[in-house]
């Protein structure tokens, strides 16, 4: 099962070794790590996706607020959150397959961020169900590369992290 | 403000910490702190190699309760430090490490006596700073002490460019400390202590298995006071050995795969165990998940993520054990469970009387090293700290030794070989006037022998007693049991004589072959002055239980 980690950690280097180390040295697995600054500059915030039960989640919570320059670490209930991630896509697109291309950006609301006589590079910001689809619509079309974010959440509502108490 | 360098700054910063003595061995990449270091009324032990300085330290915080402080260049004398570290790490011990470190504008170039320390110390640190802004250094220190001695303790790494450590700056030594993700619970909370309080009153088969978080905390005496106001039997892990004095009626001794009968059936057999300062690892308890069915679970913890880890726990509560036990203290009704602790201490009679025959009965050349045990822990002092390394010696000692007043230092956590004479080392440093003693084998005094030399060095008193069976007596016991016998490299047949290894260092040694001269050379190891070294032979088939 799927759990998602909100983590709000201080801006400085050498925390993301060790968040990831921590990931690998206690075996859990990471599925997507996205991380970026936050509206106080002197921290970051990372979305962790991991893959495990409630048990496992509960022990990486754990671990994870043990680490001095991890400030709150909140596990958000797949229920309450928006969630959100970008991929960037180039597919080969000569004349003939164009119209065809365009036609899958307008119905799933993604942009052409670059376009060449060959070759379309497109965008688009989704749920990362809807980016799934995304780039199955668009594989018949060879796809000739793409990068994905991994999946930045927050919790609906007025909540914030900031709201949770960092346990220990 | 005048100007000082920052190694300077070290040192004033070790002095408002108090420290008095530090364990290291220089290089060219600390030698400004080393240079300071000699205007400065601080100690230094020169070890001779660097692991045995964390050793040391380590020894020095158990017996002394501060932290311990170490220092060693950058490359290899920081990489040395590793194995120190995640020994400490593993036994909560609170140490501060500072390493030097290349020149700023060399690292990352793979110059000269260049590790990534920091990195590489990453998993078995509570955290570590490369410092590269000289006026952060007393921040860091401050920071690095508060860390290392509070919460659940541990070493924390300090890791210093060389030209950081030339840097002059206005220094001053900060008088608090405010870390936004450490904020370490200290007292427990309220309703989860009462819900303990009448988990205990409401018990029929209490049990209490406390671990080194009742020493690291110092709650041995409320622990005992616990105990004794309302009849709880204890038992301990390796990690919690003397916490509680071994002659305390209702103490019921050692719990796990190495642990002794009555206080395993306490365990199997209790309907609420209460856990405290103890991480409940797989030699302590094999089968938790057995026990949670089985019995209620209270777990006591300074550390958040070591309850459900390994257990899972019906009532958790964070907090340190001095200050939730005197909380206890205060609100916990005696429980009905007079019929049980009787039941567990007739079992322990039945053991005990027993305990001299299941033993195998002195072979002529060899001692047996439960009998020797007992007979050196009826002659030491009551505040002796003993030291032992790790291997048949580990569980012999924690066995056969009966502890009153005193303390009991081993590597519980990591096992790590040549533990002991580095740690008693500083566990003398630490409490001059007390009787130190270490109990090693063959294979673990080779890999520790170097340290004799820093113990003449220091002029320390310390008792060596060396159980010689020319084999590493646990993995030779493991390939009997486990691998039909084949031995595969646990001969040390080409280990030295120890007792002309002592005499290269000065030191008086003595051999022990035959049970009837045992008294009589435990007593030239004891009451003699000065420190020396008693050779005990023991058959290698001899197995630790």
């Amino acid at each position: 099962m799927k759990q998602i980690l909100s983590i709000l950690v201080e801006n400085q280097a050498g925390v993301l070794s060790r968040i990831s180390g921590l990931f690998s040295r206690r075996g859990y697995n990471i599925e997507s790590l996205a991380v970026g600054i936050t509206e106080d500059r002197s921290l970051s915030r990372m979305t962790i996706v991991v893959d495990g039960d409630s048990r496992t989640a509960e022990q990486v919570e754990k671990q994870l607020n043990k680490l001095i320059d991890v400030i709150k670490v909140r596990r958000i209930p797949s229920t309450d959150l928006i969630q959100r991630e970008l991929i960037l896509l180039k597919v080969h697109a000569g004349q003939n397959e164009r119209p065809n291309i365009v036609n899958i950006c307008e119905i799933m609301g993604a942009k052409i961020a670059d376009i060449t006589t060959s070759t379309m590079t497109l965008e688009l910001s989704d749920t990362p169900e809807r980016v799934e689809l995304m780039v199955e619509l668009l594989r018949p079309f060879s796809i000739q590369e793409m990068v994905r974010t991994g999946m930045v959440a927050l919790q609906t509502g007025g909540d914030t992290i900031s709201g949770a108490k960092k346990q220990g | 403000m005048a100007l000082i360098t920052v190694a300077q700054a070290v040192l004033e910063a070790l002095t408002a910490q108090k420290v008095r003595v530090v364990f290291g061995y220089p290089g060219a990449a600390i030698c400004p702190v080393y240079d300071r270091l000699l205007d400065f009324p601080i100690r230094h032990v020169l070890v001779r190699q660097e692991q045995n300085a964390v050793h040391a330290a380590s020894g020095y915080a158990r017996a002394s309760g501060q932290t311990g402080v170490v220092f060693a260049t950058s490359g290899p004398g920081a990489t040395n430090l590793l194995t120190g570290l995640a020994t400490a790490y593993m036994d909560s011990i609170p140490l501060v490490a500072i390493t030097g470190q290349v020149s700023l504008d060399q690292i990352g170039k793979d110059v000269f006596q260049e590790a990534d320390i920091t990195g590489a110390a990453e998993p078995f640190t509570k955290y570590s700073y490369l410092c590269k802004d000289p006026r952060q250094i007393g921040r860091i220190l401050k920071e690095a002490f508060y860390i290392a001695a509070s919460g659940r303790p541990g070493p924390v790494l300090i890791d210093l460019p060389v030209d950081v450590q030339r840097a002059e700056i206005a220094f001053s030594y900060p008088d608090s400390v405010s870390i936004r993700g450490y904020k370490p619970t200290f007292a427990g909370n309220a309703l989860q202590i009462k819900r303990v309080a009448e988990a205990i009153a409401s018990a029929r088969r209490p049990l209490v298995c406390i671990g080194g978080g009742v020493l690291s905390a110092g709650a041995g005496a409320e622990t005992a006071r616990l105990a004794e106001r309302c009849g709880l039997p204890v038992v301990s892990t390796l990690m919690g050995l003397s916490a509680i004095p071994s002659s305390h009626p209702l103490y019921f001794g050692m719990l796990g795969a190495y642990g002794n009968e009555t206080a395993n059936f306490a365990v199997r057999g209790a309907d609420l165990l209460v856990i405290i300062g103890a991480r409940a690892g797989d030699r302590a308890m094999a089968t938790p998940s057995f026990l949670e069915k089985r019995s209620r679970v209270v777990h006591i913890d300074v550390d958040p993520a070591e309850i459900g880890k390994n257990v899972g726990a019906s009532i958790p509560l964070v907090g340190d054990a001095k200050s939730i036990v005197s909380q206890l203290l205060d609100c916990t009704g005696r429980p009905d469970c007079g019929e049980w602790v009787e039941r567990l201490t007739r079992k322990r009679e039945e053991a005990e009387a027993l305990w001299a025959q299941r033993l195998s009965p002195p072979k002529p050349g060899f001692i047996h090293p439960l009998r020797f045990m007992r007979r050196l822990s009826e002659r030491l002092a009551s505040d002796a700290v003993v030291t032992a390394d790790v291997g048949q010696n580990q569980i012999w000692a924690a066995h056969g030794l009966r502890l009153r007043q005193g303390r009991f230092l081993t590597s519980g956590g990591m096992g790590t070989m040549g533990y002991s004479l580095p740690a008693a080392i500083g566990a003398k440093l630490a409490a001059p006037g007390r009787q130190t003693v270490v109990v090693c084998g063959d294979g673990s005094l080779q890999m520790q022998q170097m340290e004799l030399a820093t113990l003449c060095q220091e002029g320390l008193d310390i008792k060596l007693a060396v159980l010689d069976n020319r084999s590493l007596g646990m993995v030779r016991e493991l390939q009997r049991l486990q691998y039909g016998g084949r031995l595969s490299a646990s001969a040390l047949d080409g280990g030295p004589d120890f007792l002309k290894l002592a005499e290269a260092y000065a030191l008086p040694g003595l051999r022990l072959t035959e049970e009837e001269q045992m008294e009589e050379a435990i007593r030239w190891l004891l009451e003699g002055s000065g420190p020396r070294l008693l050779c005990c032979a023991v058959d290698p088939d001899e197995r630790s239980l």
